[in-house]
């Protein structure tokens, strides 16, 4: 922990808020891709500690918030009705589908285990060769090479009794799409570090020259998003934009090549619907064609019934940043994470679950 | 630092021709007599097991606790303990917490059908020695089994009884403001060897569990300062902030913690960070937290501190007037944030 312990320097803190108070000249409001990010500023209390003019905005990036209810309801009837061995990371559990949660599934009998990693998930499928075993795989650019790595296992090994259930997205796209909304608020981003130590930087370039804002590829430790805040400020004062990189002690220049290239082969970019925001052109990734015995979606086809999904949650305008979370009329009332309305009140990346949780001075007063 | 559990598996006795739980073995008959008579009371043998009635009898004398847990931890046995001292010093800390001399336990077990004999058996020894490290009795128990699928191996129910400290005056509406808040060990290590057990979540560590009877300390503090011990819990399942936050929302008082003194050792904050996990909400088992007077607080920590299981000891914080039925945590970095109940099972996050 020594080495979280510098990012976490009370005085290295109080320096850059200084930097910023000082710098910091007219309102303006970025936008922190991340999931991560806004946990971070919440959890440390640096929301309250920003100066005024600064108002941060909690973008889309929790993988969990921007799955849609169509994916869990097929994943609660993989469970349930194809008596499948369902895997999926944690925080999927809690999520609303539009009858049950997969937690809600389990509850009902369906075998549904929380795995950390799907190359667990292709062990069990070795090991219990009679039955069927779909990963539920969702996240960004940085839980895909994994789950591209479980499709070539078992590819390799020839198991046929694996299958993925993608709900993967794609950060930049999103980017894309919040800026082309013409109601968007935001002046400029924040980028999320743990996406750019796979993908690397070249995906920004275009997202910079295109709208002529400022992005910075920052990390989740105070220290590095408050230097992320003030570079951002920076730009936009001295009426710059360019692509910055603070968080260079992880992120390379050009990313982790074989992971991107593995993504590549297993996977291809297809349009894809996010939560709350709708389609966003190819936003999604979908198994290639080789390996296409290894979509769930192939093979135990479409979902079955499509429920509508309107719960009256706002999370679409919480995640294009045109709300706060509290400002939601359901926040804290309807929705509360024993009882969510909508997914980001469940993960612990979602914007209303981290305002919850941490219900800091803004939201609660 | 850690408690060494001794598990010794030469049992005194030949349980008897099985290796594995049958249903039979809950019948009532034969079998039920003897498992119990060559696996428990043999092991955990006293003047009332050996009556063998339908209850035992004790003599109490002035005021008394009574408590009840049950317990149905996964895996049985993990680094540091088993689901047997776990039941044993559940129960005992329940009791410690609220002022008593933990002295009789009972204790029941759900056997699931195919519960191999020598799992048994280990648990068993871990009873047994949990019991004689805290000093405590089994008087009484119980026994049933169920039909394979229909438990998870063991279910431990342990119900006690012990004497109140004459001294003892907790209680919520002892609670001022100014009090302070003690903890008396690190945080969230429990939690955290469990997890790493975990199926699908494995990872390496060299954390135990801190499963241990904590009634020693809880009652010298309660001798030697009496009145001025307002309150103490032991925060297991959903850890400090929750106790916290209970104690906040029943006084309607606040209390506010300082996020730089809190006591995590190196390696738990670690896995807690890499699972997303926050070790204010992850469950312990042999902490306590206690509110006491501001005035006796250093005191409290110092006699804390000279036990084995204390020496961690920490003021983390106070009762304030200030955001009344709240927890706010005063971040490392100078910020402020509200520690909320947390929800249901804590879930690893994805990324
Ligand atoms: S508070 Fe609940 S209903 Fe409102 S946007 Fe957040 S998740 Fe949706």
């Amino acid at each position: 922990m020594k080495y979280l312990s510098e990012f976490r320097d009370e005085e290295i803190v109080r320096t850059l808020l200084n930097k910023i108070r000082k710098c910091v000249t007219k309102p303006w409001n970025i936008m922190e891709v991340c999931g991560g990010q806004t946990h971070g500023l919440v959890r440390h209390g640096l929301l309250q500690m920003l100066p005024d003019q600064i108002r941060m905005i909690h973008g889309p990036g929790c993988p969990v918030c921007v799955t849609p209810v169509s994916l869990i309801d097929k994943a609660v009837e993989l469970a349930l009705e194809h008596d499948v061995i369902l895997c999926s990371y944690g925080d999927m559990l809690r999520v609303p589908g539009s009858t049950l949660s997969l937690q809600q599934a389990r509850a009902k009998g369906g075998d549904i285990r929380i795995l950390y990693s799907p190359l667990e998930a292709v062990s069990i499928a070795r090991q219990n060769p009679n039955r069927e075993v779909v990963f539920f795989a969702v996240g960004f650019e940085t839980t895909a090479p994994a789950n591209a790595l479980s499709v070539e296992q078992a590819y390799r090994q020839k198991l046929k009794n694996y299958t993925v259930l993608s709900a993967h997205v794609m950060v930049p796209p999103a980017m894309e799409a919040i800026m082309s909304d013409p109601d968007t608020k935001v002046d400029g981003f924040l980028a999320a570090g743990h996406v750019c130590t796979v993908m690397g930087l070249s995906e920004y370039v275009p997202l910079v020259e295109k709208w002529k804002m400022p992005i910075v590829v920052t990390g989740f430790e105070p220290v590095d998003l408050l230097e992320g805040i003030y570079m951002v400020v920076s730009q936009l004062e001295n009426g710059e934009y360019r692509l910055e990189n603070q968080y260079k002690r992880v992120v390379g220049k050009d990313g982790n090549r074989q992971a991107v290239d593995l993504v590549k082969s297993v996977f291809e970019y297809r349009d894809r619907e996010w939560r709350g925001i709708g389609e966003i052109p190819m936003s999604g990734l979908f198994l290639a064609q080789k390996y296409r015995d290894y979509d769930a979606t192939l093979k135990f086809g479409p979902l079955k019934e499509r429920i509508s999904e309107d719960s009256g949650c706002l999370s679409g305008d919480v995640m294009k940043g045109k709300i706060k979370p509290h400002e939601c009329p359901h926040f804290g009332k309807g929705c509360t994470p024993e009882k969510p309305l909508g997914a980001p009140m469940v993960s612990s990346e979602g914007a209303c679950a981290a305002y919850y949780n941490y219900a800091t001075q803004e939201s609660t007063e | 630092m850690n408690k060494s559990v001794k598990v010794e598996l030469n049992c005194p006795a030949p349980v008897n021709e099985f290796d594995s739980i049958t249903i039979g073995h809950g019948g009532g008959g034969k079998l039920t007599q003897n498992l119990l008579k060559s696996g428990v009371f043999s092991l955990l043998d006293n003047e009332w097991l050996r009556e063998q009635g339908d209850a035992a009898t004790i003599q109490l004398n002035g005021k008394t606790a009574f408590s009840t847990d049950t317990f149905v931890v996964s895996p049985l046995i993990f680094p540091g303990g088993t689901i047997g001292d776990l039941a044993v010093n559940g129960t005992v800390n329940d009791l410690a917490v609220s002022g008593a001399k933990p002295q009789y336990l009972s204790l029941s077990f759900i056997l699931e059908e195919g519960l191999e004999m020598k799992l048994f058996q280990q648990i068993l020894h871990s009873i047994r020695d949990a019991c004689e490290e805290a000093d405590v009795k089994i008087i009484t128990g119980d026994t049933k089994v169920v039909e394979k699928g229909k438990g998870d191996q063991i279910f431990i129910n342990t119900t006690g009884i012990g004497e109140m400290h004459s001294k003892s005056k907790m209680g919520m509406n002892r609670i001022k403001k100014g009090d302070a808040v003690l903890l008396s060990g690190s945080m969230a290590r429990h939690g955290i060897t469990i997890m790493s057990k975990r199926n699908g979540l494995e990872f390496e560590t060299k954390l135990n569990s801190d499963t241990r009877p904590l009634h020693r300390i809880c009652l010298e503090l309660i001798d030697t300062f009496g009145s001025q011990i307002h309150l103490m819990r032991d925060p297991t399942r959903g850890g400090v902030a929750n106790v916290l936050n209970e104690i906040a929302e029943q006084t309607g008082k606040g209390i506010q913690l300082n996020e730089k003194v809190l006591p995590v050792e190196d390696e738990v904050a670690g896995a807690c960070e890499m699972l997303g996990l926050d070790p204010l909400y992850v469950a312990n088992e042999g902490l306590f937290v206690a509110i006491v007077d501001a005035e006796i607080a250093e005191e409290c920590i110092e006699l804390i501190r000279k036990w084995e299981y204390g020496s961690s000891a920490v003021a983390i914080g106070k009762v304030t007037e200030d955001h009344p039925g709240k927890v706010v945590l005063h971040s490392a970095i100078g910020g402020r944030r509200v520690l909320a109940q947390a929800t249901g099972e804590l879930l690893p996050r994805i990324c």
